[in-house]
């Protein structure tokens, strides 16, 4: 690609770059949002076997699907930082965390809520809410350590060097959970299954994981200005900043 | 109305499973924005050097 | 107390050479631990005490015992290793000696191999020989026993070379032993498993192969992966 990037890759120029992005994907979430709770309680039937409570993969589904893709991004952010020691990267790891959290907690909040009508119990101990959950250590490990660390720059590291191993870690997790469960319930039943899926639901889940995209977008990019602003402290070019120059 | 609340019986679960995850979404806008606020609050108060990092 | 008083000094050694490193720091840490022999007894005797804190918050009544016997055999082993992880490099970090160590000829994936191999050899091979012996009061019969000591003997050095990993990130932070715990445990989960269900799949019959190899499988890996890892991670902690 003849565009280059390596313009945006400080954080003097990202910084700008990203708060023109923020509205387009903010209110892109916000209509995509609409349109999909609209397919989803106004467009799509009744379920013959789960009835009205299957309309909870509309949140569940795209929540979940997000938290595992944040994951990854935050892997390859750390990845790139490794690699190319570039700061924007870093600062992309960093706050991609906790949006990755959010995703994984509504993933397992719904995932119960879901459980609780159509298996009888609020947490099955089934494959993918443990993987779920144990997602959720990982990210809560991420943002602990980072906390912990004062120095910024040891901080990127060590933090880049977790994500990294976590997402290593993580197929491995998911596939030996998936073991344990099979083998302790003879005919897997997974607790949180999809409904046999009418076109109509599948798009509705499909227009709710992009909502969800495009929500996960704009607060990363959100949190990662503000994270700038927090590390660039001394920055000419960020006093220079409306927001900052006005008392 | 009343039917799209009660959604079959199972209202308690979708709206619980529903408002949660507002309530989640809503506190992480909230947050991201405080934060902003008080990082820009911050940085108003420190002096520009010339190097930046 | 750590000491740089060794048999043969690094600075001799033929740089970038591995089984040296691996043996110099094998054999200083050994001697350092054997020299606080009451912090090796006192942590195998955490293991002791917390398997038998199990029945007493359970039942004894044997059969829902041997139930959970493995799984509490194999938890308590994952507690017991994580409390002794800091052991790893938390000392040479808080006098500078490991700053030195860094500096040496030797690879520095050599020293932590040699490092991880002495944490093991002290705490996790205890481990594998006592984990038997607690296994009686967990009513589980000798087949049962050996699957245990097996999969205990091909797990642990995993949980000292993953464990080494959390050691050197968590250097030198407030709360470091708690943060160690939560980065580590995750990652200790598909051991468990596997190891845990090697007991639990011989008492069903199924046979314990598939586990047993899967454990060996993450032990090469480990291996060969988790010490570039972890040198990565005390160069972040040094810098």
């Amino acid at each position: 690609m003849a565009f280059a990037w390596s313009k945006f890759s400080s954080p003097a120029s990202f910084y700008p770059l990203a708060g023109k992005m923020i509205p387009w994907f903010a209110w892109g979430a916000a209509i995509l949002t609409a349109i999909g709770l609209w397919i989803g309680f106004g467009l799509a039937p009744t379920d013959f076997q789960q009835g009205e409570a299957y309309r909870i993969i509309f949140i569940h589904v795209p929540s979940a699907w997000m938290s595992m893709f944040v994951y990854l991004v935050m892997a390859f952010w750390s990845a790139l930082y490794l690699g190319f020691n570039t700061r924007l990267s870093a600062m992309m790891a960093q706050a991609l965390a906790p949006t990755g959290a959010v995703m994984t907690f509504i993933a397992l909040w719904t995932g119960a809520f879901w459980g609780r009508p159509t298996w009888g119990t609020y947490w099955a101990w089934d494959a993918r809410m443990t993987s779920e959950l144990i997602l959720l250590f990982l990210y809560f490990g991420v943002i602990a350590l980072r906390a912990a660390i004062e120095d910024p720059r040891r901080a990127d590291r060590a933090c880049a060097v977790l994500a990294l191993v976590g997402a290593i870690n993580v197929p491995i997790i998911y596939y030996s959970v998936k073991w344990w469960n099979t083998l302790h319930q003879g005919a897997s039943v997974s607790a949180t299954e999809a409904p046999r899926m009418a076109s109509i639901m599948l798009t509705g889940m499909l227009v709710m994981s992009l909502a969800a995209w495009f929500y996960a977008i704009a607060v990363v990019l959100a949190r990662v200005r503000t994270i700038i602003v927090e590390r660039e402290r001394g920055a000419a070019w960020l006093h220079a900043l409306p927001e900052v120059a006005q008392a | 109305m009343t039917e799209f609340f009660a959604m079959g019986g199972y209202g308690f679960y979708i709206w619980g499973a529903y408002v949660v995850a507002a309530i989640a979404v809503i506190a992480e806008i909230l947050a991201v924005r405080s934060k902003r606020r008080a990082t820009l609050a911050e940085t108003r108060l420190v002096a520009p050097t010339e190097l930046g990092e | 107390m750590s000491t740089m008083v060794v048999a043969q000094s690094p600075a001799t050694a033929a740089p970038g050479a591995v089984l040296p490193g691996v043996r110099w720091a094998l054999a200083r840490d050994l001697r350092l631990a054997l020299r606080s022999r009451a912090e090796l007894a006192v942590q195998l005797l955490f293991y002791v005490i917390v398997v038998s804190l199990f029945p007493l918050a359970t039942t004894p009544e044997r059969t829902q015992l041997s139930a959970i016997g493995p799984g509490v055999l194999w938890v308590a082993a994952l507690l017991a290793s994580l409390l002794s992880l800091p052991r790893l490099f938390a000392a040479d970090y808080a006098d500078g000696t490991l700053e030195q160590i860094a500096l040496s000829p030797y690879p520095l994936e050599s020293l932590v191999v040699g490092k991880v191999l002495a944490h093991w050899l002290t705490t996790g091979l205890p481990i594998v020989l006592l984990a038997p012996i607690l296994g009686l009061q967990y009513a589980l019969d000798n087949e049962l026993l050996v699957v245990l000591a097996a999969a205990l003997l091909i797990g642990t050095p995993v949980l000292s070379l993953l464990g080494a990993i959390g050691a050197a990130l968590t250097l030198g932070l407030r709360g470091g032993s708690s943060l160690l715990a939560l980065l580590i445990l995750p990652l200790y989960v598909p051991l468990l498993i596997f190891g845990a269900g090697a007991v639990e799949a011989t008492r069903s019959g199924l046979g314990a192969t598939a586990h047993l190899s899967l454990l060996g499988a993450a032990f090469l890996v480990a291996l060969v992966g988790t010490p570039f890892a972890a040198a990565a991670s005390v160069r972040i902690a040094l810098d």
